[in-house]
């Protein structure tokens, strides 16, 4: 079955068996309100976002990686072998469907978000959205609009910053023996 | 059998609270009568399987209000593992879940070997089933024990933890190790299986079965068993679905529905098991379905077995130098043997870029692991669908007109492993 009705579907990507439908924020909710009663994904396995910010450019400390491959002439031990095709925004936020009958599928529909944009919420479409979008919230940081309780769920609520960020340090919390006193 | 019968009537329309559907709100008529007692459960009550808190508001005895508070084991998994080479990283999935380590290590490996595109001998395969099952009986031993001692039965508990000793034992054989082995390898197992691993766990097909029967034995005419399961925790098909509820949550509530049979991986197309499905969606089918399944679960252990009888002196893991550590003898005679080890060991190999999610029939339900690539030696990200996760938000629509007795029964049968959850 094609997904071309899916409102605002940008494209359709088909990589190692799986299919996934990058759709426009704006209209997510229209997109998986679509997908659940015309084509039968009942069934939200997952959601989560993931933060590509530098993309690319992460750990390349030997060979210089381009898009064809390995530059020989440059120097060094290990790094990238090329460097990963550039996203187009910060945050993608996957949404894993399942159609749970006798004819089971699963796809990937993916939204594309920056810093500071909003999202609507799909709890309305799945409950069980209700928990990933908090975790989402309370680790990368991505307000879901018209979540009925978008407060943090892992960290403690009046934890700082959002950990799952790349640009959260590593080692963040503030340690308590310094010996500075 | 349809994955969905239309007959299952568990209650009439819908239970899942509005507008959150996670928390069961008190009634504001009911809160203006003052009678509504607010109370704390956990983080440490010993019958909330680890740390997770409950809320509670009562009227009388009956449950007016809960809401679920997590968090307490979160040890940032997810971001330690985005620090990690992907094959050290394989040490991780079975720490999250430390009831049910090799299942969650299996849907691991098989996203990076989705990634890699390699090929996995048979022998692998089959192992990898084997050692998923006695897992499953393992995680539902542990499960049936500690849910028998919450309602009472403290027996139950010694006898299920002596199986499962036995059941690990099988484990320290082919590893090393009880749990948490790391025994798959992306392309295939970390060892050849030990020749006395047969008869060991064929002895253990015997004893399972008369064990489990016997277990029955003691909670099926059970007054107290059957008076705190039956009819308590009900929830319905189309809400189990709405509240993405999986494995025997779901099984208990009509559904027909098990990635092993419906959507198969490994092997599980090829070794005959039935699907245990119970249409009460009460705690006591939640009961009978984990018992059904240890049963299924011997059944595919002795197939397995009888298959891999038949494999001895095949490879075990897939020859690729790339990402296979090579064979210990070479690396006395075998300078590019030396090299392959010194860089996987040390640099890690490298998974070519691309996002994958892949998922197995954990005991607690669907386990799916989502990794991003960059083509680097360590993933980009890394997210677990925890089964456990979803079951817990499932509490308030199962405690809907239930006691504060029933919640020990209830939140006992929707089987959070709390590691699991917070992650």
């Amino acid at each position: 079955m094609g997904y071309e009705a899916v409102p605002g579907l940008v494209e359709t990507v088909a990589g190692h068996g799986e299919t996934t439908l990058v759709v426009d924020a704006a209209r997510i909710v229209e997109a998986c309100t679509h997908l659940r009663d015309e084509q039968g994904f009942n069934f939200l396995s997952d959601l989560t976002p993931t933060d590509y910010l530098g993309w690319g450019g992460r750990g390349v400390s030997g060979y210089i990686g381009t898009r064809a491959g390995r530059d020989l002439h440059a120097p060094g031990t290990q790094g990238l072998a090329r460097v990963p095709v550039p996203k187009p925004k910060r945050f993608a936020v996957n949404y894993h469907l399942l159609r749970l009958a006798d004819d089971p599928v699963r796809v990937r529909v993916q939204a594309w978000l920056d810093d500071g944009e909003e999202i609507d919420t799909v709890v309305p479409v799945w409950p069980t959205a209700d928990w990933f979008e908090r975790e989402a919230w309370d680790m990368f940081g991505i307000v879901f609009r018209g979540h009925p309780n978008l407060a943090r769920i892992l960290m403690e609520d009046d934890w700082e910053g959002h950990p799952l960020r790349k640009d959260y340090p590593i080692g963040g919390e503030p340690v308590r023996f310094s010996g500075e006193e | 059998m349809s994955v969905v019968e239309s007959t299952t009537k568990i209650y009439e329309g819908s239970r899942i609270p509005s507008p959150i559907p996670t928390v069961l709100q008190v009634d504001p008529a009911k809160h203006a009568l003052d009678d509504i007692l607010t109370i704390n459960f956990g983080p440490n009550h010993p019958s909330t399987h680890g740390v997770l808190r409950l809320v509670v508001d009562l009227d009388g005895e009956h449950v007016a209000g809960i809401a679920a508070v997590i968090g307490y084991l979160h040890t940032g998994f997810e971001k330690t593992m985005e620090q990690k080479t992907w094959w050290k990283c394989i040490t991780y999935p079975e720490r999250i879940d430390y009831v049910s380590f090799q299942v969650n290590e299996l849907a691991f490996v098989l996203a990076i070997e989705k990634l890699l595109a390699i090929e996995v001998p048979q022998k692998a395969t089959w192992m990898r089933m084997l050692l998923s099952e006695l897992t499953r009986v393992h995680s539902h031993l542990v499960w049936l024990g500690t849910s028998a001692l919450e309602l009472g039965a403290i027996s139950m508990f010694w006898y299920t933890f002596d199986d499962r000793d036995a059941t690990l034992d099988l484990f320290e054989m082919v590893c090393g190790t009880r749990m948490h082995t790391r025994y798959f390898q992306a392309g295939g197992l970390a060892e050849d299986i030990p020749e006395g691993f047969f008869d060991q766990a064929r002895e253990w097909c015997k004893k399972m079965p008369k064990a489990i029967d016997e277990y029955e034995a003691i909670l099926d005419r059970n007054a107290i068993w059957l008076k705190r399961t039956k009819g308590i925790g009900l929830l319905s098909a189309d809400d189990a679905i709405a509240l993405g509820q999986s494995g025997p949550v779901l099984r208990a509530s009509g559904v027909n529905w098990d990635l092993r049979k419906n959507m198969p991986y490994l092997a599980y197309d090829e070794v005959s098991f039935d699907v245990p499905v119970y249409p009460e969606g009460d705690v006591y089918a939640r009961y009978k379905v984990h018992m059904n399944e240890m049963r299924e679960s011997v059944r595919i252990v002795s197939q397995c077995l009888d298959r891999l009888a038949e494999m001895r002196g095949e490879p075990w893991i897939a020859d690729d130098r790339k990402v296979v550590l090579p064979p210990r003898h070479e690396l006395h005679t075998s300078m590019e043997s030396l090299i392959h080890h010194f860089k996987i060991v040390t640099e890690g190999y490298v998974v070519p870029e691309g996002e994958v999610y892949s998922c197995v029939e954990s005991p607690r339900g669907e386990f799916g692991v989502y990794v991003v690539s960059d083509g680097g030696p360590k993933p980009w990200r890394v997210k677990f669908r925890a089964p456990s996760f979803v079951a817990l938000q499932a509490t308030a629509t199962c405690m809907t007109d239930a006691a504060i007795a029933d919640m020990i029964a209830v939140v006992g049968s929707l089987d959070g492993v709390m590691g699991e959850v917070d992650r």
